[in-house]
């Protein structure tokens, strides 16, 4: 007698071509899939607005009295913390920072026995259409913001033509780390009943030692060290917004997105490790 | 057997909640730790800002907890009795309110009681104790007539923004996926609430300040107790206009709420 196992043969993958087409169609779902959430998507963007605006004015104060003492709040002058806060608020639709509980309530509702019975990885069958959300993110949630904070404000244009490429590989990573974050706090429901504790841990550190209420480095020196080396939080939002006004010479800029790769790779492994784990101990109920 | 009056039956609805959410313990405790968590993350922000600069648009750290306090107060009141009216969307989509709708009690009451949200009192004791601290800190030298404002401020700083997630919450009813629309509004003007008015400029402080009414939830008020002219020249009695803001807001509320009812239609699922 043989073996049941709990998941489907994975696909082998052959070639390129097998690959860039598994890519393109799984990362095109996820796009058309949130390109049709149309409401949704202006709602957050005038709230995304809204929370901009009410940020803007406080780190332009802040600015305003560090000038008036003679220095710069923590490196960043009044532009650069413009283009910080409108940036900040475009991005948090693009890496989802909050928010995405369908893994946890798929755990929840035995729906996840599907995903294992598909020929793709769990964590690539739900990386793939994160990508092509993102994308659709970086289409509409990120332009808005960014005009709308150009229009009303004095920006920071980033000043070398090298921080543009490394600005958008650091969102790509940033979008990587923030979605194995997720992946792992939704995976907490594999062997917890109720995820909402862990999920409100995720939001509250996302939105703290991301860099979201304040840029990490208005921290004292050695706080912020400890954040940003010891924790995944800065990769999300805090490193594309330092990389994007320019507050790091280049070498510094290359620093900060080692790091953030370093955090992806360390992460999205967990990610496969913890996957793993969670079907040898899946047991879904019949019915 | 008679009729339990109006007023038991939402008790005994209110009891099952609390019963129902209390039975499991180590969520119910996680999820008052994590209300705690939030307004620490709030305070926070606030105590790295000046971290930064000894003065934030002319005001002391001392005095902007003092707004703070009163802001945030206010808000986890109004989030303790009404908060979880940012389910109407889901009330709407599930067709729940369908449901609400045909029994013979209060539709926006009902709804109120279907999720009472206890996990909130963890925020409220926490926002009891800034402002207290606040206070203290701010030298507030507590004549009579201070503390009825300390008591009153926070009272209409929870109906005001009481009535603001009651009319934001109203739009799911022409618009069902609104989404985080309301946050705008609601975590926005809490945000908006927890600096002195100083620090906005323009238009954008008229608009949320005078136009919305946000200006009277903390600022007007802490301007009296801290005992400081406005610097932005408004007449000082302002700080005691706040219930009376709140009662127009919470009428204007209501307005919005009966002509969204009337309009529903259900979405048939």
């Amino acid at each position: 007698m043989g073996f049941v196992t709990a998941t489907a043969d994975r696909l082998t993958i052959r070639n390129f071509t097998e690959t860039a087409g598994l890519f393109r169609t799984l990362g095109a779902s996820g796009f058309r899939r949130f390109s049709t959430y149309r409401q949704a998507t202006v709602a957050a963007t005038i709230t995304n607005t809204m929370f901009g605006f009410v940020r803007t004015y406080v780190m332009l104060a802040v600015a305003g009295s560090a000038v008036a003492v003679g220095g710069q709040a923590a490196g960043y002058d009044a532009p650069q913390l413009v283009t910080y806060v409108w940036a900040g608020q475009g991005l948090i639709g693009v890496v989802a920072l909050w928010g995405w509980t369908e893994l946890a309530d798929r755990i929840r509702s035995g729906d996840v026995v599907t995903d294992l019975l598909r020929p793709v990885h769990p964590v690539l069958g739900y990386l793939l259409p994160d990508l092509g959300r993102a994308a659709y993110a970086l289409l509409t949630r990120f332009v808005v913001p960014i005009v709308v904070g150009a229009l009303a404000f004095d920006m920071y244009l980033p000043q070398r033509a090298a921080t543009y490429p490394m600005f958008a590989v650091s969102v790509l990573l940033a979008v990587l780390v923030c979605f194995a974050g997720r992946f792992l706090v939704n995976a907490a429901g594999y062997w917890l009943l109720d995820t909402r504790g862990v999920l409100m841990g995720w939001a509250v550190c996302a939105g703290v030692l991301g860099g979201l209420y304040f840029p990490i480095r208005f921290l004292p020196e050695w706080a912020a060290a400890a954040v940003y080396l010891g924790t995944p939080f800065p990769s999300v939002l805090q490193i594309p917004l330092d990389v994007l006004v320019e507050r790091d010479p280049p070498a510094g800029q290359l620093g900060l997105l080692g790091l953030q790769a370093l955090w992806a790779v360390l992460l999205l492994a967990a990610c496969v490790l913890v996957q793993r784990r969670a079907e040898r101990r899946l047991v879904v109920q019949g019915g | 057997m008679a009729e339990p009056s109006t007023a038991a039956i939402y008790r005994r609805l209110i009891a099952a909640q609390v019963r129902s959410q209390a039975s499991y313990r180590a969520s119910f405790v996680l999820d008052l730790l994590s209300n705690v968590v939030f307004l620490g993350a709030d305070l926070l922000t606030v105590l790295v800002v000046f971290h930064r600069v000894p003065v934030l648009a002319g005001f002391s750290l001392t005095d902007t907890l003092l707004v703070f306090g009163l802001s945030s107060l206010g808000f986890s009141l109004a989030d303790l009795a009404v908060g979880n009216i940012d389910r109407m969307q889901r009330h709407v989509r599930t067709g729940l309110l369908d449901a609400v709708l045909i029994r013979p009690l209060g539709v926006l009451w009902q709804l109120l009681v279907l999720d009472v949200g206890v996990r909130r009192l963890g925020r409220v004791c926490s926002g009891v104790v800034v402002l207290v601290v606040a206070v203290h800190l701010a030298g507030v030298p507590l004549t009579p007539a201070d503390v009825l404002l300390l008591v009153i401020t926070p009272l209409a700083g929870a109906v005001f923004f009481s009535a603001v997630f009651v009319a934001t919450a109203t739009v799911a009813f022409w618009w069902v996926d609104s989404g985080e629309l309301s946050a705008a509004l609601t975590y926005g003007g809490r945000d908006f609430t927890s600096y002195p008015m100083t620090v906005y400029g323009g238009w954008f402080r008229h608009v949320l300040a005078f136009g919305l009414g946000f200006g009277f939830v903390a600022y007007y008020p802490a301007l009296i107790l801290l005992d400081r002219p406005d610097p932005l020249g408004a007449p000082s009695w302002l700080g005691w206009c706040s219930p009376v803001l709140a009662a127009i807001a919470a009428v204007l509320a209501g307005l919005v709420w009966r002509t969204g009812v009337r309009h529903y239609r259900s979405t048939g699922s």
